[in-house]
């Protein structure tokens, strides 16, 4: 599942990076790395960008961004 | 004595560097521009410190391989590769956001393997404690084998210590030996690479094994080009080379260096750092409830916008009063103690009036400051980039583009250096050629005095008021405009893939007065400084060029064609006619002056903008600043009488003034296109001036320039023409 298609609240474990590689490096820097939890806080009014929890800090990012990131939902 | 020691400052943004910068210096900075690029250089004397010390502010930075500007910057002056700093600084200061420890070492760790002294503060120290988080800070000395000082910038916690250690003879030494352990056929090639690039000529001060990694890790990167360029194809070979046995042995490129450092950052931070267990609720995320809801962060946004708008125009109202007043009383003194003559003249009008008429929009500029600093400072401005990128993004921009727009309405200047955050260069390209349309503090005056002249002071519902609205209408004019024309250049001239939109969303804070106070008063200072220096020098060439020439035979002639009926007539009528001969006198040199014939000459210009050539004098006499051609209006409709802007009486003769058949020039639709084109008209030669600085080339301002007045002429056309049909 992509991050971008979780729900609100949702938390899901990283299990892969896809797509523009200089993207992936910053998410990567961001501390976007496999195996880390991340939660979706909210998203914007329009729907875009959205927001998320990582390693204890909140990160804004867009849909497009949100599909590079592969995870697989917790319970 | 020997040379001051070179202390930098380098950390992730939004980690209260600049807080720590002023405390240390106690805000004496010293601001410059690094040569070529166009990222400001801030340094600062260390206060009460032991011996001399330079405190250097580096741009915020996620990370040393750098890819926009400021970072770039960052990663050069600790490598000593620029000329302002040709040797890397003494020690560095790595400040880190103490509850968000483990992405803020990620940076910390890179800076390790500099080699260079340093040490990290740890700052935040409250916000942490309010979070619950708690930090040994002993156990993370021991373990990092660096020095680590807990401080809260913002109150001067723990400064002392950190001062002591600046100035003591450790800080020299200060070498973290704690290195990232990466794989180990990352290891080898490395080594191998090291070797392979001093056969090819490399030298020895560009194969450190830190710029090896890093030549290794970024494609395209700084080390690599540096290799590049001096070890010519072999080094080329070397590189791909080792890359390419990296990948067979399994290892992706990318991600390899996030890997190992946060795998060795939780190693190190397992047992020194507790962060209570879940998540809490804390009141950032109370209020982020409100602010950022779909609904009611719209409409909180648009209310702050309103107030703000409202706030500038009835508060600062007594204050710009006071200053009327005393430039009034100025000018008095002048007219009254000096004989008439170009010397009064030029004081008076020339002087007195030029630099009063813009001063008095200080309070005004200084009210905007304020909500601009409060809103940044409290973290709002990254939730209104958060509710804005969708829009934006729309337009080829995205919500970084936001902050710069919304600067740009105080000022252009700041607000096209502020797009230096924007790492793609289209985006940030076209982001600067629309920032200057937003309504800046100089259009202020036009808006202020077409508005208090011309827009009835009706209230609506007793709240709001006419003149208000009308206000906060002329501020969406920019925007407005900016949308089409963002569009198309991410069309034309800006085509490219749309730019990412990663942005930490911080805690909200108590804004920092002390903070908050110091900004405000540099702008204001800025202001100030712009009036004194470009305002007043064009307020004397445009007197001048109002003055001169001045052929006693015009006022001959008049004189002549008047002396028999001011004989003929008799008390009351005499004194009438001779107030009116010397007014047609004033009239016949102001349009046989230099400004004068430059007006008459563009006269068929503006008259489908209801304009006179009085107006278009005002216009060509602005170019170098907006708010300029309030102190020419008032120079122009105001020669030879006491003289100040903003009084009443300039308003009065702004409504007085006539066309030849008695008609009144300025009526609604005259003053509002005026407004228009000074909305978006592009006068303000700071702005090309930076924007030329900002690009590099002389095409971009130019460009601005051009479409900017096509634009604002356009728009004053239709408001006037539209207008005088439906006020008809
Ligand atoms: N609570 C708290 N806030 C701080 C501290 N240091 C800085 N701030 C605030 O954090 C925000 C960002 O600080 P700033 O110095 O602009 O960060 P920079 O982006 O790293 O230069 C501002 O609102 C500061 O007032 C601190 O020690 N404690």
């Amino acid at each position: 599942m992509k991050l971008s298609q979780m729900a609100i609240g949702q938390k899901g474990l990283i299990t892969d990076l896809q797509g523009d590689s200089a993207l992936i490096q910053r998410l990567l820097e961001l501390g976007l790395t496999d195996g880390e939890t991340v939660e979706v806080v909210r998203f914007a009014p329009l729907g875009d960008p959205m927001e998320i929890r990582v390693r204890g800090y909140y990160l804004s990012l867009r849909r497009v961004e949100a599909n590079a990131i592969v995870v697989e939902p917790q319970a | 004595m020997s040379s001051p020691r070179r202390v930098a400052l380098v950390g992730n943004p939004n980690t209260g560097k600049t807080t720590l910068f002023n405390a240390l210096t106690g805000f004496r900075a010293k601001v410059g521009n690094y040569a070529g690029v166009t990222v400001e250089r801030k340094s600062g004397p260390l206060k009460g410190g032991t011996i001399p010390a330079e405190i250097i502010d580096l741009p915020g930075t996620y990370s040393l391989s750098a890819r926009s500007a400021d970072e770039m910057v960052a990663v050069d002056v600790l490598l000593g590769h620029r000329s302002e700093d040709p040797t890397p600084p003494d020690l560095v200061l790595v400040v880190l956001d103490a509850s968000n420890l483990e992405r803020n070492l990620f940076l910390a760790t890179q800076i390790f393997e500099t080699g260079l002294p340093c040490a990290l503060v740890l700052n935040m120290m409250d916000m942490a404690e309010t979070n619950g988080i708690s930090i040994d800070t002993a156990e993370l000395e021991r373990r990092l084998s660096v020095r680590v000082f807990p401080v809260v910038a913002s109150k001067g916690t723990g400064l002392d210590a950190l001062r002591q250690f600046i100035c003591s003879d450790n800080a020299a030494l200060a070498r973290s030996p704690q290195r990232v352990v990466f794989p180990e056929a990352f290891d080898s090639a490395t080594t191998s690479l090291g070797e392979a690039l001093t056969a090819a000529g490399v030298a020895a001060r560009d194969t450190t094994p830190f710029l090896l990694r890093r030549a290794l890790l970024e494609v395209g990167g700084m080390a690599e080009q540096r290799m590049r360029t001096q070890g010519g194809d072999k080094a080329a070979a070397a590189i791909d080379g080792a890359r390419a046995t990296l990948q067979q042995a399994g290892h992706r490129l990318v991600s390899l260096e996030a890997k190992a450092r946060y795998a060795s950052i939780r190693g190190v931070l397992d047992g020194v750092v507790k962060i209570p267990e879940g998540r809490r609720e804390t009141t950032s995320d109370r209020i982020d409830r409100v602010l950022i809801h779909p609904v009611w962060g719209v409409v909180v946004f648009m209310a702050l916008m309103l107030v703000v708008f409202q706030a500038i125009y009835s508060w600062s109202a007594p204050f710009m009063d006071l200053i009327d007043g005393c430039f009034g009383w100025l000018s008095e003194q002048v007219t009254a103690n000096m004989s008439e003559g170009p010397l009064a003249s030029f004081l008076a009008d020339g002087v007195i009036a030029g630099v009063g008429g813009v001063v008095i929009f200080l309070p005004q500029i200084i009210i905007l400051f304020l909500f601009i600093s409060i809103l940044e400072d409290c973290g709002y401005m990254a939730r209104a980039a958060f509710l804005a990128d969708r829009l934006l993004s729309r337009l080829g921009l995205s919500g970084r583009s936001f902050i710069p727009m919304l600067s740009s309405f105080a000022c252009a200047i700041p607000g096209v250096m502020a797009t230096r955050t924007i790492e793609d260069p289209r985006d940030r390209l076209t982001t600067i050629m629309v920032a200057p349309l937003m309504s800046c503090s100089a259009r202020l005056p036009v808006y202020a005095l077409m508005i208090g002249a011309f827009i009835p002071a009706y209230s609506i519902g007793g709240v709001l008021g006419l003149q208000g609205l009308v206000l906060f209408a002329m501020y969406l004019v920019g925007p407005a405009v900016a949308i089409p024309v963002a569009l198309l250049l991410r069309r034309s001239l800006l085509k490219g893939p749309k730019p990412t939109f990663l942005m930490e969303l911080p805690p909200y804070r108590r804004p920092n007065w002390k903070q908050v106070g110091f900004r405000l008063l540099e702008r204001a200072g800025a202001f100030l400084k712009r009036a004194g220096t470009v305002i007043f020098a064009v307020s004397v060439v445009v007197w001048a060029a109002t003055y001169y020439p001045r052929p006693a035979a015009v006022a001959e002639s008049i004189e002549a064609r008047y002396a028999e009926r001011i004989a003929a007539a008799e008390g009351d009528t005499a004194e009438e006619l001779t107030a009116e001969r010397d007014r047609a006198i004033e009239g016949a040199y102001l349009r046989q002056s230099i400004l004068g014939r430059m007006g008459s000459a563009i006269e068929p210009l503006v008259r489908p903008l209801g304009w006179d050539w009085r107006i278009g004098m005002a216009v060509i006499a602005s170019f170098p600043a907006r708010e300029v051609v309030v102190s020419t209006l008032g120079i122009i409709f105001d020669v030879g009488s006491d003289a100040d802007e903003e009084s009443d009486a300039l308003r009065d003769r702004l409504v007085a003034a006539q066309w030849a058949d008695g008609s009144p020039i300025f009526t609604i639709p005259v003053a509002v296109s005026i407004m228009v084109f000074f909305a978006l008209c592009a006068q303000c030669a700071a702005t090309l001036a930076i924007i030329r600085r900002e690009t590099n080339s002389w095409r971009w301002p130019i460009f601005a320039f051009v479409y900017m007045t096509t634009l604002a002429w356009i728009g004053a056309l239709l408001v006037y023409q539209v207008g005088t049909l439906i006020a008809g």
